[in-house]
């Protein structure tokens, strides 16, 4: 099975976020990234199935420079190749022209299978997989929790609300986002991470994909989100601050 | 302003989260001075249909056809996309659901549209609407406009507007119209099966008074029995975030967020947990929250009663030594 998954690289959770001067983006300087969390679980089900089911895994990442560090870490899990989709500013693209470059550089390799995240935990539009479907004419289904090879394709467990699962039957070539806790991510191996020195990692500039970007949205600015409920902020030592929690719990909302 | 609701149910039964969509779709009609059309969309609705109907809105639109019964991806876009070109709406608005998740961005793209997708809000300014919409697990705020030409594409956030604001309409039912929609068979290539809930859930959180949840700044499972002790005393129940039951310190059925339990205890007391919108989403109601995060900046104070920046390793034990003194 040949399959490729999208990774995509993320303001570390930790890092301290400020807004950048044009007040449309963060700024990108002095914070640490990481490889989007959502997409961990991705990978990790393309190498299961890879294990499996033999095959290709490839992972592709679009932006800057610094995303081949997430490709890197992804070839150092157990990917067979990586592929760059490089802008400098991908951050200003919608997700339909996002989608719409990561189509057509995945299109002329003729993957089994796609599988993304759920969702980026940056801009968390969560429209990236089901696009590629779209734009590739292939069938999907997302927020999946268990994969399963059948003869006329895949078993998919589904996950809807609430609590409720459903079971959907779907024939590949198809493309699947997957729901974080499907399975335990594995750590790099330092064989692996010395293995995936000799890796290739294929960087195509996105303006060459020639694909259209004429935005359909615009983000006009971000900004740090007006509180609606007024926080009482409990101050001093560790005692001091329990005792007043307390107090405050017991007399002030008394629900304790 | 034209706008296109689509309604969502599941077996002929309402998601009521349509009805928060609903009442945004009143008031941005209302201040556009436009006209409202909602669709029900599947297989033996029309009595969805006519209950819309009683609601303030202009037209109710039915979709019905054999291969809506069961949703798929497939189906649900194709209908809809001829609704869409049939109406000829300005501004298409969904509920946030993950079954819209699934379908929307498609539907979009299939009209060369882009969609804006789990809003909080909108603001209607000169003239353009303005989305909100949160970004970075919410620790920013974003406000996005459409470029280009209609029809716009967008959905709410579960919770973002109130159900119970969606207005009815005085005197007689608006009209429904049947549409006809063209759908074959083949044109379907997912296969959906039977829908299903795992093992019964052991405890039901929905009934506890007080929930002492834990997020990732609990940091090992075995600091899980810190958060156990501290709600035992207080005479509650632990929960937790996603991350933790995705990782096994807790069961899934401890999860409270979109994908787990909607809870809203007389107290709801947030142990390390940063506030992503998944998990505010299934707590935000709770009648009074305290939060304990060492990052000043985490989301979880935006809907938190009370504050406290700290070490949750400090205060926790602290709370249990003055709770237990106190007993």
């Amino acid at each position: 099975m040949k399959i490729a998954v999208c990774v995509k690289q993320v303001p570390a959770k930790d890092a301290p976020l400020s807004i950048a001067e044009a007040g449309t983006w963060i700024r990108e300087t002095d914070i640490g990234f990481e490889t989007n969390e959502p997409d961990t679980y991705a990978l990790e089900e393309a190498l299961r199935l890879k294990e499996k089911h033999n095959g290709e895994v490839v992972a592709i990442s679009m932006g800057p420079d610094r995303v081949k560090q997430t490709i890197k870490e992804a070839l150092a899990k157990g990917a067979d190749r990586g592929i760059h989709i490089s802008d400098a500013e991908f951050f200003k693209l919608d997700p339909l022209a996002s989608a719409r470059s990561i189509a057509a550089a995945l299109k002329p390799e003729n993957f089994d299978l796609i599988l993304t995240g759920l969702q980026s935990d940056d801009q968390g539009f969560g429209q990236t997989g089901v696009l590629l479907a779209e734009l590739l004419g292939r069938p999907h289904a997302t927020i999946i929790m268990a994969i399963e090879v059948i003869a006329s394709g895949l078993k998919l467990k589904r996950e809807l609300e609430a609590g409720w699962f459903q079971w959907v039957e779907l024939p590949l070539p198809a493309v699947l986002t997957i729901q974080s806790g499907i399975n335990k991510p594995r750590y790099a191996t330092l064989k692996g991470i010395m293995a995936a020195k000799k890796k290739e990692i294929v960087t195509v500039d996105r303006k060459s994909l020639g694909v259209p970007d004429t935005p359909t949205q615009h983000i006009e600015r971000i900004y740090v989100p007006q509180k609606t409920k007024k926080t009482e902020f409990i101050t001093g030592q560790p005692k001091e601050i329990a005792a007043k929690l307390i107090e405050k719990l017991k007399h002030e909302a008394r629900v304790l | 302003m034209k706008i296109l609701l689509i309604t969502e149910q599941r077996e002929a039964k309402w998601s009521n989260v349509s009805f928060e969509t609903l009442a945004a779709a009143q008031q941005i009609v209302q201040q556009t001075s436009g006209t409202l059309a909602a669709i029900v969309i599947g297989k033996g609705v029309a009595p969805l249909a006519d209950d819309l109907a009683g609601f303030q809105l202009d037209e109710v639109l039915l979709a019905e056809h054999d291969l809506l019964e069961k949703y798929t991806p497939d189906s649900f876009s194709l209908a809809l996309r001829q609704a869409i070109e049939a109406a000829k709406p300005d501004l298409v608005l969904l509920p946030h659901t993950y079954q819209v998740r699934d379908f929307a961005p498609k539907l979009a793209a299939s009209l060369q549209k882009g969609m804006i997708g789990d809003c909080i809000g909108y603001r209607y300014e000169n003239g353009k609407l303005v989305f909100v919409r949160q970004m970075f697990q919410g620790r920013t705020a974003a406000d996005v406009v459409f470029t280009g030409d209609a029809p716009w594409i967008a959905s709410f956030q579960a919770g973002a507007f109130r159900a119970d604001l969606a207005a009815k309409r005085a005197g007689a039912k608006a009209p429904v119209n049947k549409i006809a929609v063209e759908l074959k068979p083949e044109q379907i290539r997912t296969k959906p099966l039977d829908l299903f809930r795992e093992a019964k859930q052991a405890v039901d959180l929905t009934q506890a008074p007080i929930l002492v949840s834990v997020g990732r700044g609990i940091k090992a499972p075995e600091n899980i029995a810190l958060a156990e002790k501290l709600a035992k005393l207080m005479g509650g129940e632990v929960s937790a975030s996603r991350p933790i039951c995705d990782e096994g310190w807790l069961p899934m059925d401890r999860q409270i967020g979109s994908s787990g339990q909607t809870v809203a205890p007389k107290l709801y007391l947030a142990l390390g947990i940063s506030g992503a919108i998944q998990h505010v989403v299934g707590m935000k109601a709770s009648r009074t929250i305290a939060a304990i995060n060492k990052d000043a900046n985490a989301p979880i104070f935006e809907v938190a009663d009370y504050g406290v920046v700290g070490d949750l390793f400090e205060i926790v034990p602290a709370l249990i030594e003055q709770l237990e003194k106190s007993q």
